[in-house]
């Protein structure tokens, strides 16, 4: 009888169990698990940079592409190794609640506000962005909100503070979806949105809107990596998110962000600066 | 006029992408592309794992609750039952909170890995081979049980003995909760996080390509996901013979 339990049941089990451990053991310290927002994903960024990365290093770079503030979560619960995000502010009191390490400036690129070719709301010729927020709050111009805690959410919920508009009324969206599905809803709709130039120019063939407004000081987008404070746990891969954080802001790194492409248009302009990585690898 | 023919030039552009994009994902398919091949792979195994662990103690549940009398029998039923309604992503966000480095399990760290996705789809599995194995055991005969017990088979010979006369019962039970763990998308995303290489499932894989606007990739795996439900059933088919009274 417990022979017959061992070659029915137990065996398989224990195959099973194995199996499944080995998947965990293929998690060790050569993955590095990299929380980031949909933006640097979606726009084929990080597929082109993270082979090189590996090439170079030999990590293996997990992706989880959320919003950031998702990605921040992440990063505080250290369910992830390293963060790179884009809300200056959040991003801050991440590094100065102690969660983080130390934020680096990485890259930067700009949002634009888009919309239907018609520009119903006449904000093309607006003076700045808080003036273009409120012609499309007095035209009621639909508009579709990214309402999931995104950076580009956070800068969105700014900006029409900034204007003195509180956003509300059937015209007011909240999708709670990340930047690529929220430009297909404004698409779907004939809406105006708020996105990333990035994410932007990788939809732009695929969208029938197009740029609304662009070029206010205030649209300003950077983005920053900050590796998640070993003290609070002591078994995350520090290592790694220290050499990934090394390689993007290196003049090498820098260099393949600034070549990184859609068509003609560059995506994102390197911002590390030459102090940065001096001081980084001092800290060494 | 004017705005008849405007529509009629609508339907014949949704009609082109539409062909256009079946088209291109029948190419992806074909042409062997490895990241889409990588994805079912990945697909296949997290579920299969899945199923190889949930299955035996999930059909002992079902014939312990079939073949034995005990206090809170018909409770355990009725919350199984119920489990078989909770939505995958509850499933997942429960599992999420237990496995993050905050929760009770952060310890293991399998938080965004495929032993996660494993774990997230056994939940899955589980009721539904309690449920359909429960009805496919009632179903047999008692004295099966009583007449192999009495020809001196032990528990375990008579219980094997059961299932072999409830197989086509117990099959259908496997085949459902295969087909309901491999094209589940809400689990996978929350507890493997989509990762490129990784984690990134079938459905996942479809959630993401749609959110792009990539349809032809979306479509292509949504293709194989068709093809694996037809063949499922018609193993099922074939296993039931002519699916007709005796």
């Amino acid at each position: 009888m417990n022979n017959a339990i061992a070659k029915h049941f137990l065996k398989p089990l224990l195959a099973c169990l194995l199996l499944s451990m080995g998947t965990v053991h293929a998690d060790s310290d050569h993955n590095i698990r990299l929380a980031t927002t949909t933006s640097t994903d979606n726009s084929g960024l990080l597929t082109a940079l993270l082979p090189e990365f590996q090439a170079d290093t030999g990590y293996n770079v997990h992706v989880i592409a959320v919003g950031t503030g998702k990605a921040l979560r992440m990063g505080r619960d250290g369910d992830v190794d390293v963060v790179l995000v884009h809300a200056r502010a959040a991003e801050d009191e991440f590094v100065s609640q102690g969660h983080g390490d130390k934020r680096y400036g990485v890259m930067y690129n700009d949002f634009v506000l888009v919309g239907p070719k018609e520009d119903p709301a006449g904000i093309a010729n607006a003076k700045d962005v808080t003036d273009a927020l409120k012609r499309l709050a007095d035209h009621s111009a639909t508009f579709v909100s990214r309402g999931d805690d995104s950076g580009t959410h956070k800068k969105e919920l700014g900006l029409w503070k900034k204007a003195g508009v509180t956003a509300t009324g059937s015209w007011y969206r909240e999708a709670g979806q990340g930047m690529g599905k929220v430009l297909q809803i404004a698409a779907e709709m004939n809406a105006y949105t708020l996105t990333d130039r990035g994410t932007w120019l990788a939809y732009e063939k695929k969208s029938p809107l197009k740029i609304s407004f662009e070029g206010d000081p205030l649209l300003f987008n950077p983005y920053g990596i900050i590796a998640v404070n070993p003290q609070k746990y002591p078994d995350i891969n520090h290592k790694g998110a220290q050499q990934l954080i090394r390689w993007l802001i290196s003049p090498e790194g820098q260099e393949r962000i600034n070549n990184f492409r859609i068509g003609d248009n560059r995506l994102f302009t390197p911002s590390a600066d030459a102090g940065e990585f001096a001081s980084f690898n001092h800290s060494k | 006029m004017q705005e008849s023919l405007h529509h009629s030039t609508t339907a014949n552009d949704v009609m082109e992408r539409l062909t256009t994009t079946t088209l291109a994902a029948l190419e992806l398919l074909f042409s062997g592309n490895p990241e889409l091949w990588e994805i079912i792979a990945i697909s296949f195994q997290v579920s299969g794992i899945a199923i190889l662990v949930a299955t035996p103690p999930a059909l002992l549940v079902a014939f312990v609750l079939s073949y034995y009398h005990f206090p809170g029998r018909r409770l355990l039923i009725s919350l199984n039952s119920t489990l078989l309604s909770v939505p995958a992503v509850v499933v997942g966000l429960t599992l999420f909170i237990l496995l993050s480095r905050q929760g009770p399990l952060g310890e293991w760290k399998l938080l965004f890995t495929q032993t996660a996705m494993i774990l997230g789809q056994i939940a899955l599995a589980f009721p539904i081979l309690v449920a359909m194995g429960h009805s496919a055991l009632q179903a047999c005969d008692r004295r099966a049980w009583e007449t192999a017990r009495t020809l001196g088979a032990n528990p375990f010979r008579a219980l094997l003995t059961i299932m072999r006369e409830a197989r086509f019962g117990l099959m259908a039970a496997l085949l459902a909760a295969y087909g309901r763990i491999i094209a589940e998308v809400g689990a996978s995303m929350m507890l493997g996080g989509n990762i490129l290489h990784y984690t990134r499932n079938i459905p996942t894989a479809i959630a993401l390509e749609s959110s792009k606007g990539e349809f032809a990739q979306g479509i292509a795996l949504g293709l194989v996901l068709l093809v694996l439900a037809f063949s499922l059933n018609a193993f099922l088919q074939h296993f039931q013979g002519k699916g007709q009274p005796a």
